[in-house]
């Protein structure tokens, strides 16, 4: 998806389209070949996708409405053969009451919207002035600066939330430039904060937020700001009432793009978070891991997909419109 | 006023790339510390290769990065082939059964949390282990399978934008002079998009060997890839020898983006005379 932002647009030609159309009418092929190898150019891909994304889903659904057992795997089928053959279907919605009746659970899911809604707002506040100030340089600069925008993408996501760990730390140095200036006296706890969960997360994430308003900010048309300024408006109430409005399918993307991973983020809070950072991807995974649960990490996930298909179709749709626009 | 907005943008600007790069220059920095308590620098016996060398004597750290890179490898490979597949699906037949449902699927793996797609994965490994006694336990293979299925996602998206800059006149042209449809494919098709291809492998190679929560579920005590080692360290606090090979890793990458950037501004330049040439006649 970050890709998208910086693949420029395309320019299809409408001749070749009705050229192409002229093609297939006019000359005949032959269609069994043809059907064949059509059939295979979609028919491989759609069945690892069909088998190795859309069929673990269906498991996990299955699962979550199903029972612990000790066992491994340490469910309870819900599929039974009883003894005069006659199956049973036997359908759990114990998880589920349980997850919505555990202030735990509800915690860890408000939790999570809370710390992702921050963290994008900020990232926000961050990105845009970066992605508008590389958008209105020119030149080699601009391409350099949007390098170095890309650059941590392609480093070490895991290592780059560990650099976080030294710099925050007790003695770290963060903590030692506070004390410099006389901010603080003595070390503060940093690590092991939302604080540090929000760090980590804008960190992380600013690339996306920055691609898609660099996208929507470069097409602007500038002839519309130098309108708005011999019309007697000021830059400012011009950026407010022109760029602002203009750009905002790139907020929109960029808001999605770095709210949707970070709902369900687990690395980042188990980093840089305190024991008591509750988000769902880590409740999902001390669960799994820790208490072997697996019917309530599967009813966990069931319902943080729900929360999250929403706006993943929000997504498309945003999506779908900035390149029929462009 | 216009002043005062682009103090605003230049110190938003000065103050992000500071906080995109400090972490980064503060952990090469310290790699180079000699003092077993990271964040501590010990100017006596700093600076020290001492942790190179320690990193490079490391077997399990090694064996670790050696496994990874062969699973990284070996998924961009499929993730290319099988990306590359469903983008022309996608851009080419813009008609079959199930197609909404199809551009769903590729695309999805991209933004759901990597917790739930892992989960899913191992679910359905145990579930097929059951029935058929296939995947015998949880190893590299398993991994493989998981990271092609989220990284041909990205090589989907990267090789459909290409797809759709292409000239089909080339293509009908090669049809109309008699060439079937798949040697249209690899002697038209493929050459013009080899350069997304290309960037595709690249990014579902740094995506594999960068996962770490989709690998956690389904691999098996016996495969430990350098993320997996690294996280299991880096939990119980900063090490210094994990700076090290931060830092090498890093370097590696930053180089790696530094020639693929310099490439594309001489290619601009290159067009951009190339054009001049043409429109500015000689005198």
């Amino acid at each position: 998806m970050v890709v998208m932002a910086w693949l420029s647009c395309r320019g299809s030609d409408a001749m070749s389209v009705i050229g192409l159309r002229l093609r297939q009418v006019l000359v005949r092929q032959s269609p069994m070949r043809q059907g064949v190898g059509r059939k295979l150019v979609i028919g491989i891909p759609y069945l690892w996708l069909a088998l190795f994304f859309l069929v673990p889903f269906l498991i996990v659904l299955k699962i979550s409405f199903s029972n612990v057992q000790l066992s491994m795997p340490p469910v309870e089928p819900i599929l039974v053969f009883a003894a005069n053959q006659v199956v049973q279907l036997r359908i759990h919605l114990a998880n589920f009451s349980f997850i919505f009746g555990d202030s735990l659970y509800v915690a860890a899911f408000s939790n999570s919207i809370k710390v992702a809604g921050i963290s994008t707002l900020l990232a926000l506040l961050l990105g845009y002035p970066m992605a508008y100030g590389i958008a209105r340089v020119r030149g080699t600069l601009r391409n350099i600066l949007f390098l170095l925008v890309v650059l941590p993408f392609f480093t070490s996501f895991l290592l780059r939330v560990y650099a976080w760990i030294g710099l925050l730390g007790r003695n770290g140095p963060l903590n030692a430039l506070l004390m410099q200036i006389g901010v603080i006296h003595e070390p503060i706890q940093l690590l092991q904060t939302d604080f540090a969960v929000y760090i980590g997360m804008v960190y992380s994430y600013l690339p996306f937020m920055i691609l898609p308003l660099y996208a929507a900010i470069e097409k602007q048309d500038l002839t519309l700001l130098e309108a708005a300024a011999d019309l007697g408006c000021r830059p400012v109430r011009a950026f407010f009432s022109v760029t602002l409005p203009l750009t905002k399918e790139g907020i929109f993307a960029g808001c999605l793009l770095v709210f949707i991973p970070a709902v369900g983020e687990y690395v980042i809070p188990a980093l840089l978070g305190g024991p008591d950072t509750l988000m769902i991807g880590r409740v999902v995974w001390d669960e799994f891991f820790a208490n072997r649960d697996w019917p309530v990490a599967s009813a966990l996930s069931i319902i943080l997909l729900a929360l999250l298909s929403g706006l993943v179709l929000l997504l498309q749709r945003v999506q779908a419109a900035e390149k029929s626009a462009s | 006023m216009k002043q005062k907005r682009s103090l605003v943008v230049l110190s938003a600007m000065c103050f992000g790339f500071v906080f995109l790069y400090l972490p980064l220059l503060m952990m090469i920095i310290y790699s180079f510390n000699a003092s077993r308590l990271v964040t501590v620098w010990d100017s006596a016996h700093s600076p020290t290769l001492a942790w190179y060398r320690e990193l490079w004597t490391n077997e399990e750290i090694l064996s670790a990065a050696k496994l990874s890179f062969k699973i990284a490898a070996l998924n961009a490979v499929g993730a290319v082939i099988l990306g590359t597949l469903a983008a022309f699906s996608l851009e080419r037949y813009t008609r079959f059964r199930g197609r909404t449902i199809f551009a769903l699927l590729t695309t999805a793996p991209m933004v759901l949390p990597e917790v739930i797609t892992g989960l899913s994965l191992l679910l359905l490994f145990v579930a097929l282990q059951q029935l058929f006694g296939w995947p015998s336990g949880r190893d590299a293979t398993t991994i493989t399978i998981s990271h092609i299925t989220f990284s041909m996602a990205y090589v989907v998206v990267v090789v459909q934008s290409r797809l759709a800059t292409v000239d089909r006149a080339l293509e009908e042209a090669a049809m109309d002079l008699g060439a079937r449809p798949w040697k249209v494919f690899f002697l038209i098709t493929l050459p013009l998009i080899a350069p997304a291809i290309a960037s595709g492998w690249v990014l579902s190679f740094i995506l594999s060997w960068d996962d770490i929560v989709i690998t956690s579920f389904v691999s098996g005590p016996g495969s430990t890839t350098l993320p997996q080692l690294v996280f299991s360290k880096v939990r119980l606090g900063v090490s210094p020898d994990i700076n090290a090979l931060a830092t090498i890793l890093v370097a590696g990458v930053s180089v790696g983006v530094m020639l693929l950037g310099l490439g594309m501004v001489h290619r601009d330049r290159r067009k951009n005379r190339e054009a001049r040439a043409v429109l500015v006649p000689e005198s």
